[in-house]
This record gives structure tokens, sequence and C-alpha cells, in this order.
């Protein structure tokens, strides 16, 4: 009698693994990753090392003692939060706020859920929230790129809210900002990942290129962001600043492409993800322009990721053979 | 230009080893065994006894109803055993047993080397004549060709030939398009006939260009039939994937291909209805073809039915020293066979080895919800929700969200990076989801029924 192995179909799989698109993340990122190093310094490298560190082991630490499972720090998913944290932290925050970012960010973010895939935000998002009201202070004081006396200044958003509602108008605020070309190479304060546009710009195509992720989210996210400031600032372009001045500032391209993605929060079929996209750009712009904070893509995700359960329900794929109403 | 389906599907590796391997006639085996149920319906009548002397191409056992098939003896000489036996599902299935004694035909078959052109036979007869002679779907399915021949006349408007042989590693219908082209579109024409119907499409993908090729040149001299090339692209040979590549129309959830005005027969099948209604030859050889990694020299065989898996394989080389599956048919939806003593029947496309590394699933982790199932998906399913729903037993939730339109093709076990086994659960929840929407039906017109009466 033959020893055969008896399975159901299909008996040959892609070979794509979580690992394969979590490590994918990981490489897209490393343009900006290493823009980050090159602007910030030391800073950088110990914000990002020390954030990918701890979110790391205490993943591990709740899976091997307080949950008893076998770990799954090796799949890379830790790793990418981490990363994604750190990119959404000032170079000079301390060390012991940093690992309260991760513990909130895994702890409470992710592993509460049930771990990987089945958390309801971004953890990292979660955590870079969670810092952002408990340290307001810590939290934007941004380094100048390339300042030796390491002072600080505020963000190009920032600076805007600030002089808008001193009572200026948008093309004196603009005298004092980056040009729009310093902004995409990255010549301007903000968090370690917002900073150079341009390198996020390739970490998307080798996204798409790798099919890691689809266009719908980050395109729309854009779009909808360019068009919705576009609008305002039609209306009033002293009051309201330019789309392109909205997308390359804020985290906004960090946010749509790497941060609204996250496989496990946003939505399933490609009308959902229009709408997930639509929602974030539409709530990105109103807190930019008409909330409290300069800036609006955190909670923009946040929002959207807990409406995504949501809109899987009713977003459901175009079926074969179905009759379009 | 090049046309495919509209939803989903994936590109796996093509691995088609024994591609241009000319078909070769495996010698008759000492012994064959001849499943009377090689069909989708009821097994067929047996009508020979144990002892009788049988020639080759003679009937041994009747269909049974509409949806069944007559078998006929694949040799000549002596029927030693009707019996049940395991088949390579793991099912007991009954079948007959024919010690060989040469190779002695049935007189009524036409035997001789010419191509039959002319058909002679009217529409009803050629249905009757496929029915005679035992020809079922010869791409795997195995339904009995006949029923779905008998529609209206003008009820169908196009007829599609499937040589899209979109398995990965199977080439049994590639090498049958390349050397058996006039006889297929002869077959083409017979099934125009009885369908009466003036537009054949034979769909090819764009690996076989030889194939494209040669139909395309041959099918000038045969109006009405034209070859369309279609983008490489898995599942296109499923039957509502074909259709809508070929014709743009896509069959309704629940629907039959007649919906829509087509009829599907595969390539295989138009070969076997050209010999049966051409050459009054019953169906008892197939090709298949014997493929995998581990063989010497994967091959495309013309094969007796009935004839041991195992003789298949030794013939390319020897069984190999590393092989962990077998499969019947291709490695997207074949199924793994339990032993290698069961016969080649009338559905068997493909014999596929792998090795013994090849044949362990990934190992699972938890679902990502990276929506690439929902891409791959060619029905437009949501595969992670309903294999959830179904691994929960939430029936009703299951049918809501269309369960039953699975078409099996595996595309989303396929792309799972975390080598979920999406459908195995869906394929539990689908036969449930199935047998409770059967019920109801049945329920609805009883009452329907009762109602009529007072």
């Amino acid at each position: 009698m033959s020893n055969l192995t008896i399975s159901p179909s299909p008996h040959v799989h892609s070979a794509d693994s979580v690992k394969r698109n979590m490590y994918g993340v990981i490489i897209a990122l490393l343009p900006a990753l290493a823009a980050s190093v090159w602007f910030f310094g030391t800073g950088a490298l110990c914000v990002l090392l020390t954030s990918i560190v701890s979110c790391i082991v205490i993943e591990f630490l709740i899976q091997k003692f307080i949950l008893k499972v076998p770990t799954t720090i090796s799949d890379g998913s830790a790793a990418v939060t981490g990363l994604i944290l750190a990119f959404n932290l000032p170079s000079n925050l301390p060390i012991w706020i940093i690992i309260i970012g991760a513990v909130v960010a895994i702890g409470i973010g992710k592993m509460t859920f049930g771990g990987l895939g089945q958390n309801i935000a971004n953890p990292a998002i979660l955590g870079r929230v969670f810092l952002l009201v408990s340290f307001p202070v810590q939290m934007t004081s941004w380094p100048v790129p390339g300042a030796i006396d390491g002072s600080t200044g505020p963000t190009p958003l920032g600076l805007m809210k600030e002089g808008l509602r001193s009572g200026k108008s948008v093309s004196e605020i603009i005298d004092k900002l980056p040009s729009n070309v310093d902004m995409l190479m990255g010549q301007m304060g903000g968090s370690l990942g917002e900073v150079a546009a341009i390198c996020l710009l390739i970490g998307f195509a080798f996204l798409l290129i790798r099919r890691i992720i689809t266009w719908h989210i980050p395109v729309t996210i854009l779009a909808t962001m360019a068009i919705f400031s576009g609008i305002l600032n039609l209306y009033d372009p002293e009051a309201y600043a330019t789309p392109l001045f909205h997308i390359l500032t804020g985290g906004a391209l960090l946010g749509a492409i790497f941060m609204a993605t996250d496989y496990a929060t946003s939505p399933m079929t490609p009308k959902g993800m229009i709408v997930y996209g639509i929602g974030i750009g539409l709530i990105t712009i109103l807190i930019r322009t008409f909330g409290a904070y300069p800036e609006g893509m955190s909670f923009a995700i946040l929002i959207m990721n807990v409406a995504t359960p949501l809109i899987n329900k009713y977003c459901k794929p175009k079926r074969f053979g179905e009759v379009a109403k | 230009m090049l046309k495919t389906f509209s939803i989903g599907g994936i590109h796996p590796a093509e691995n088609k080893l024994s591609a241009g391997t000319a078909i070769q006639r495996l010698p008759i085996p000492s012994e064959v065994m001849i499943p009377l149920s090689q069909h989708i319906g009821a097994p067929a009548q047996p009508i020979v006894a144990v002892g009788d002397t049988v020639l080759t191409g003679q009937l041994i056992a009747q269909a049974n109803g509409f949806v069944s098939a007559n078998v006929h003896s694949s040799v000549s000489g002596k029927v030693t055993k009707i019996e049940e036996y395991t088949d390579g599902n793991g099912y007991k299935k009954t079948a007959i047993v024919i010690a060989v004694d040469g190779d002695e035909w049935d007189p009524s078959v036409d035997r001789s080397p010419g191509i039959k052109r002319d058909i002679s036979l009217t529409p009803e007869e050629i249905v009757n004549k496929i029915g005679e002679m035992g020809i079922v779907g010869m791409g795997g399915a195995t339904f009995p060709a006949k029923v779905k021949l008998s529609v209206k006349p003008g009820q169908c408007q196009v007829l599609i030939i499937n040589g899209v042989e979109c398995e990965p590693y199977l080439t049994a219908d590639h090498q049958l398009m390349v050397e058996k082209g006039d006889e297929i579109l002869i077959g083409i024409k017979v099934l125009m006939k009885a369908l009466q119907v003036d537009k054949a499409i034979i769909g090819i993908e764009n690996n076989k260009r030889d194939a494209i090729d040669h139909l395309s040149k041959l099918a000038a001299s045969y109006p009405g039939i034209s070859v369309q090339a279609l983008k490489l692209k898995y599942p296109q040979g499923g039957e509502k994937q074909l259709i809508d590549a070929c014709t743009g129309r896509q069959v309704a959830s629940g629907a039959l291909p007649i919906s829509v005005g087509a009829v599907v027969q595969n390539i295989g099948t138009a070969y076997a209805i050209y010999e049966a209604v051409q050459k009054n030859k019953p169906l008892i050889e197939r090709v298949v073809c014997v493929t995998g990694k581990p063989l010497q020299r994967p091959s495309n065989f013309i094969v007796r039915i009935g004839t041991p898996i195992r003789t298949v394989i030794e013939a390319t080389g020897g069984i190999p020293a590393d092989y962990g599956k077998v499969i019947g048919g291709g490695p997207m939806m074949g199924r793994a066979l339990t032993n290698l003593e069961v016969p080649v029947i009338k559905g068997t496309s493909g014999i596929l080895l792998m090795s013994k590394a090849e044949s362990k699933r990934g190992e699972v982790s938890n679902c990502i919800r990276c929506a690439k199932c929902v891409s791959a998906c060619p029905m437009g399913l949501e595969p992670y929700l309903i294999s959830r729903l179904s691994e929960k037993l939430m029936w009703d939730e299951c049918e809501v969200n269309k369960i039953a339109d699975c078409i099996e093709c595996g595309s989303c076990n396929y792309t799972c990076p975390s080598n979920r086994p999406l459908l195995d659960y869906i394929r539990m929840g689908k036969a449930k989801v199935m047998g409770i929407m059967r019920a109801r039906a049945a329920a609805a017109k009883a009452a329907a029924e009762s109602a009529q009466k007072q």
C-alpha cells in the first residue's frame, strides 16, 4: 500500500506569503528611511531603532508570557508597525515616550484584538495619536532638517494654521514656508517619514509593481484632498492653501501610501477602497482647515478604520453575471 | 485581439512539461477495470455477466436514465469479475473487470484510416448516436454530452469549443488540437448540425500558438467556425468564464449557459464525437497527459479506458522514487488519488505526480485581510468572508453572499499569502447551502402542488 498524500484541490500555491508582503513594505520604506537619517542624523536612527525594537520585543513578550502562543515576530508585521510609528515621530523624541508609543501600538492596538489581521485600527496610528494627545509639547517640536544647533520649529502645516489664525493671508504666510520643490525633496520641518515626498513616491511605485497594494486607496485619498482643497482655494485663495501644499505636507503621502493601506484595517473591495479613500481625504482637509489640529491625516485614517467593517458590509464586489442596476 | 474573462483570475506557473510531445499509443494491458460510473449521474446497468466474451467497442453497460451514459468494453476478452472497488476518491464503486485476449473489434466500428467528412445523420440521429456511444464531457467534468445537446432548435446561438486547457501541466487537448485538427473540426460541424447553429468559436489560450495557427488555417475551409485566441489567465476553461471571454455574455447566478444562447463542449469531446458519429466508435480510449516534475519523460498517451494508472505512469520511464501525491487532472482542480491501482476513466485528462516536498501544504497563519482572494475570485465573491461564514456554520449568511456561485477553481487558495484553506471551507458550505436550497425548492413545489389540488 502506498503512502500517498491526500488533500483537496488546489495542489499548488502562489508562494506569496505574509512575510513577502511585510518585508516588501519594509523595502518600500527604505528610501524614506535613508532620507530621514540623512536629514535628521543620529536622532532619526535612534528613534527608528527604539521604535522597531520595542514593537518586536513587546509583541514577543505578550505572545510568550501573556497569551502563551507561538510567536509571530518573524513575519515582519511588528517591524512594519515600529517603522511606521517611528516615521510619525519627531527625531528628538525621548526614548521612554517612544516605548510608551510602542506599547500602545502593539499591546493595545494589535494584540488585544488577536494579533495580526484582527485589529480594528492601524496600530502605528493608534500609538502615534496616543502620544500626540498625551505629550503634545514633545510631539510637536519638530527639528529642522540639517540644523546643527538642534533648533526646532513648526511644520509647514503648523505655520499655515498659526498664520491663518492670527489673521494673515495665505500669500503672506507662503513667503515664510519652504518652496514646493524643497518640500518635495524634504527640506522642511516634520516627522521622520513625512519629510521626503519623493522617497515615499518611490516606495509607492515599488508596492504597486510587487502587487502588495493596489492604487485605489492612495490615489483616491490624494485626489479627494486635491479636489476638496482646490475648491476651497478657488473660493478664496487668501484663506485656503493650495492643493499641492496639502499633498506635500503633514504626512499626506506617508498616510495615503503606507498607513491607510494597512491590510487589516482597510476595505476588501475596490469599491470599498474608493469610499474609504474619499472619506479619509475629506476628513483630512476638514480637520486641517476647520479643526483645532494643523494635521488631520492620522485622525482621518483612524475614523475610516473603524468605518471599514461597515464599508465591507455594503460595498460588495461586482458578482459574475449580475445585471447592472 | 486577445480576449479574456472580465472578473478576477490568476496566473499560476504553466509547467507544461509535456508540451509538444507527440501522442503515443500505450500497449493494451493484460487486464482492464471498467467502472460503471465514469460520469455525472446514475451508474450504468451492466448487460454482461461473468464468463461472457466481449469485443472491443461492445456495449457492456447501459445508461440508466436521462443523466447517465453507456459504457463499452475497451478491449476484447473475457469478463472475469463484476465487483466493488475503491475508486481514486476513496468511494466504493462497481466495475467490470475484463481479462484481455487479443484485440478483436466489434464489426460495427469503422476502423478505416481515412477521414470521413460527410455528415449523413440528421440532428436527432446525431444526438442519439452521441448518447449511444457513451460520450461524456472530456474536460474532466464528465457530464453526459447528450444532455447538453438536447436543446430546442433556435435556442442555441453559438457553440463554444473549449480548447483553453488552463490547468497548469496538462497538454492533452493541446496535443490533440495539433495532431487531429481536421477530425476536431468535423466533430464541431457534427455538433453544429445537432444544435442547428451556424456559428462556432474555438477558444484557445495564447500559450498554444501552434494550435491556434493550425486550427485557424484549417478552419478557413469550415464555414461558421472561427478560432479565438485568448489572453492567458486561469480559470479561463471554466464554462462561464469561457463564454464571457468569447462572447462578452455573462451567465447569471444559478443559470445554465443556454440562457445566453451558448453551449460549451471540450476539444476532447469534439474529437470523441467525430469518432462516435462519423466512425461509429464508442468512447473506449482517450488522450491522457502524464506529467509532473518527478517523472523522467512527461508524455501524452492515448490510453484504453480501464488501464491501471500505475501502468500509465510506468510508461513514462518508471515509477519515480520520490512522489508524494498523484493527482487525477490538473493541479488546480484535480483530485488527489488514494491509490495507483485505479483505472483511467473517461474523465481522466491528466495524471500529475508531485514530489513529497511539493505535496505539502504551507503553514496556515491569520488572515491578514489583504483582499487578494477578492481580486482573484473569477465569480466576484469574497472568499475570505464566505470561508469564515462556512467555518462558523452560518449557512444563511453564506447563501446571501452567493456561496453557491463558487466554481471551486481554487484561485483564492492559490493566492492566499497566509495559506488559508479557503476553498476547503467554501466547498463544505457550498454543499450544505445547495442542499438547503434544493430542499426549499422541493418543499415549495410540493406546497404549490397541494394548493393546486384543493
